[in-house]
């Protein structure tokens, strides 16, 4: 018994130095964050601020834009959400349970967008944008992203593994199509629906190029483009780059704290599927 | 067998159909469809003034074949990849192979090991620049506790590749561990059981059954590492800025791809980039299917 509490023992051990190598940087990024930027570079260095201090935080808060910026990421956000996983369960039910001449077809059409690398759709779309008249808007956040292959591809399987007679017992009683879609079938594919969101939310929250290309007013930027410039404009005061990094991640890391068994689950099927 | 005229149902189903994939689908072939076709023909045109463009055969390819910073972005992005994915997934098929044992508090390291992945790249980036800053960055302060001069490493030729390469496996080692987790727990206990009543030593266990059965999810795992590690952008955008006397040793393809077309202006010169990204990453991807019948089994 005992070689078997050693061998345990070790396994902790490794696991525990993995989450010091996790944490390490986001401790140092929050505490970074509280420091003033005479403690920040002081050598050797502290690990902890003197004082709690929010300077950091209300200096970037502060930045013209700042918050305007949050309010952008927040849209984009929620609307790429809504929008792609509304329009892929639609689309996937569609392909999974309506026979209509030339359905296969068009499915193959989405495998084969599927399997293309995404830059070599990013100056045409560009293009698009820019024709539209949408370029530095909002609504150039999120447009091609609210179409999704993936998401279609991903629903349609889960559509596909309901079993028909619930349709049918449904369809006897008078129900239409999209009845039956919306208040039989959606609930049931609530799983996949979670984790193909909790894929989009991540994307779109983070997202770092496509935001860059379509848009240059300060005013019309999400996060991950905001915190880019901060770089040069705030050269060597890392506690307000820390700060401006806390609060990029914050939600998502709420959320994730909350809804951790749906992010890790989502993904772990995933490979297990593929 | 004979053609049925369809039935009023019939047609009125088809017409749901048809209005629940119309959107998807002609969302697809505006922003998705079109491009793809759309980024090929650009390939062979020339940007001038005015982004009007001029049909000039395959000079963008030709040129590209002699652009010394091509070659090198290339060649950075396959460091990049070389450098992550091997080592990245040994570590995942290690941390997961420690989480399957049976001890308490997995799903609390899974949590943790699981924060990287859910961050925002850029704000990583933030961090991890500063921890390698040269004079103040916490990691010459723990190297210098060890009695170790360290570098100044995202401004050093020899080492700005390796840094970024360690964040990219601190990304998304957590994630592949999770994969590999779930894939080893999909493993029958009976196979285990049947082996160890034969008195089979771990070594023969792991070669002879948790490998061959967690071939299908490392197999998935490497794909994606592979593809995702080509596509390398955002970390090396964040930490390497275009000032940077690295420059030219950090840039990536997709970065070489993102300047040609959003600041230099040259589209068609851009675009015979992106198709070439993209005929190397469906390469790759052909070559692992046909390679991994060799290795991967699925029962």
């Amino acid at each position: 018994m005992r070689k078997r509490d050693l061998k345990k023992a070790l396994i902790h051990l490794i696991l525990i130095a993995g989450i010091g190598v996790t944490i390490l940087p986001f401790f140092w990024m929050i505490t970074t964050a509280f420091k003033t930027q005479g403690e920040s570079v002081q050598m050797p260095p502290i690990w902890l601020p003197s004082a709690w201090r929010f300077d950091a935080f209300r200096e970037v808060l502060a930045k013209p834009n700042f918050l305007t910026v949050y309010g952008n990421t927040i849209i984009t956000t929620v609307v790429t959400v809504l929008g792609q996983v509304g329009l892929c369960a639609m689309a996937g039910y569609g392909f999974a349970r309506i026979r209509f001449p030339g359905r296969d077809l068009l499915f193959v059409l989405i495998l084969g967008v599927l399997m293309i690398p995404s830059q070599i759709f990013l100056m045409p779309q560009y293009l698009i944008i820019q024709n539209l008249g949408l370029l530095n808007t909002i609504p150039a956040l999120f447009l091609p992203n609210l179409f999704s292959a993936f998401g279609t591809f991903l629903l349609r399987q889960s559509f596909l593994s309901l079993p028909k007679e619930l349709e049918e017992a449904a369809m006897l009683d008078g129900c239409s199509r999209f009845q039956i879609f919306y208040k039989i079938m959606l609930p049931l594919t609530k799983s996949s629906m979670v984790a193909l969101s909790i894929m989009v939310m991540k994307f779109a929250w983070n997202d770092l190029m496509w935001p860059l290309i379509v848009n240059t007013s300060a005013k019309k930027m999400t996060l991950a483009p905001t915190l880019a410039s901060m770089i040069s404009e705030y050269g060597s005061n890392y506690p307000v780059q820390m700060a401006g990094a806390v609060l990029s991640i914050l939600p998502i890391v709420i959320l994730f704290i909350i809804f951790q068994k749906q992010f890790i689950e989502g993904v772990a099927s995933t490979g297990v599927k593929g | 067998m004979g053609r049925k005229k369809p039935s009023r149902r019939d047609v009125k189903d088809w017409l749901w159909g048809y209005g629940m994939v119309a959107p998807l689908v002609a969302g697809l072939i505006i922003f998705y469809f079109y491009p793809f076709v759309q980024s090929i023909y650009m390939s062979f045109t020339k940007t001038g003034a005015f982004n009007r463009s001029t049909w000039n055969g395959i000079t963008n390819y030709v040129e590209l074949i002699g652009d010394e910073t091509f070659w090198q972005s290339l060649k950075n992005t396959l460091v990049y990849v070389i450098m992550t994915v091997p080592v990245g997934i040994l570590l995942s098929i290690v941390m997961a192979g420690l989480l399957n044992s049976k001890i308490k508090g997995t799903s609390f390291y899974r949590t943790v090991y699981f924060l990287p992945s859910v961050t925002m790249a850029a704000a990583i980036s933030l961090v991890w620049r500063w921890i390698y800053n040269g004079d103040y960055g916490l990691l010459n302060v723990i190297l210098g506790f060890l009695g170790i001069k360290g570098a100044s490493w995202l401004t050093n030729p020899n080492t700005v590749m390796i840094a970024i390469g360690i964040v990219g496996i601190w990304c998304s080692c957590g994630y592949n561990t999770i994969i590999l987790l779930a894939g080893l727990q999909g493993i029958s206990s009976n196979y285990y059981e049947a082996a160890a009543i034969d008195g089979a030593g771990p070594w023969y266990v792991f070669w002879k059954i948790t490998f061959p059965l967690l071939s299908p999810t490392i197999f998935f795992v490497m794909v994606t590492s592979l593809i995702n590690g080509l596509k390398t952008f955002d970390m090396v955008y964040m930490m390497v800025p275009t000032s940077s006397p690295v420059y030219k040793e950090a840039q990536t393809v997709v970065m070489y791809f993102y300047r040609n077309a959003f600041e230099y202006g040259d589209k068609g010169y851009a675009s015979s980039i992106a198709v070439v990204m993209f005929a190397l990453i469906m390469l790759i991807t052909v070559f692992q299917m046909k390679f991994q019948k060799k290795w991967v089994i699925y029962d």
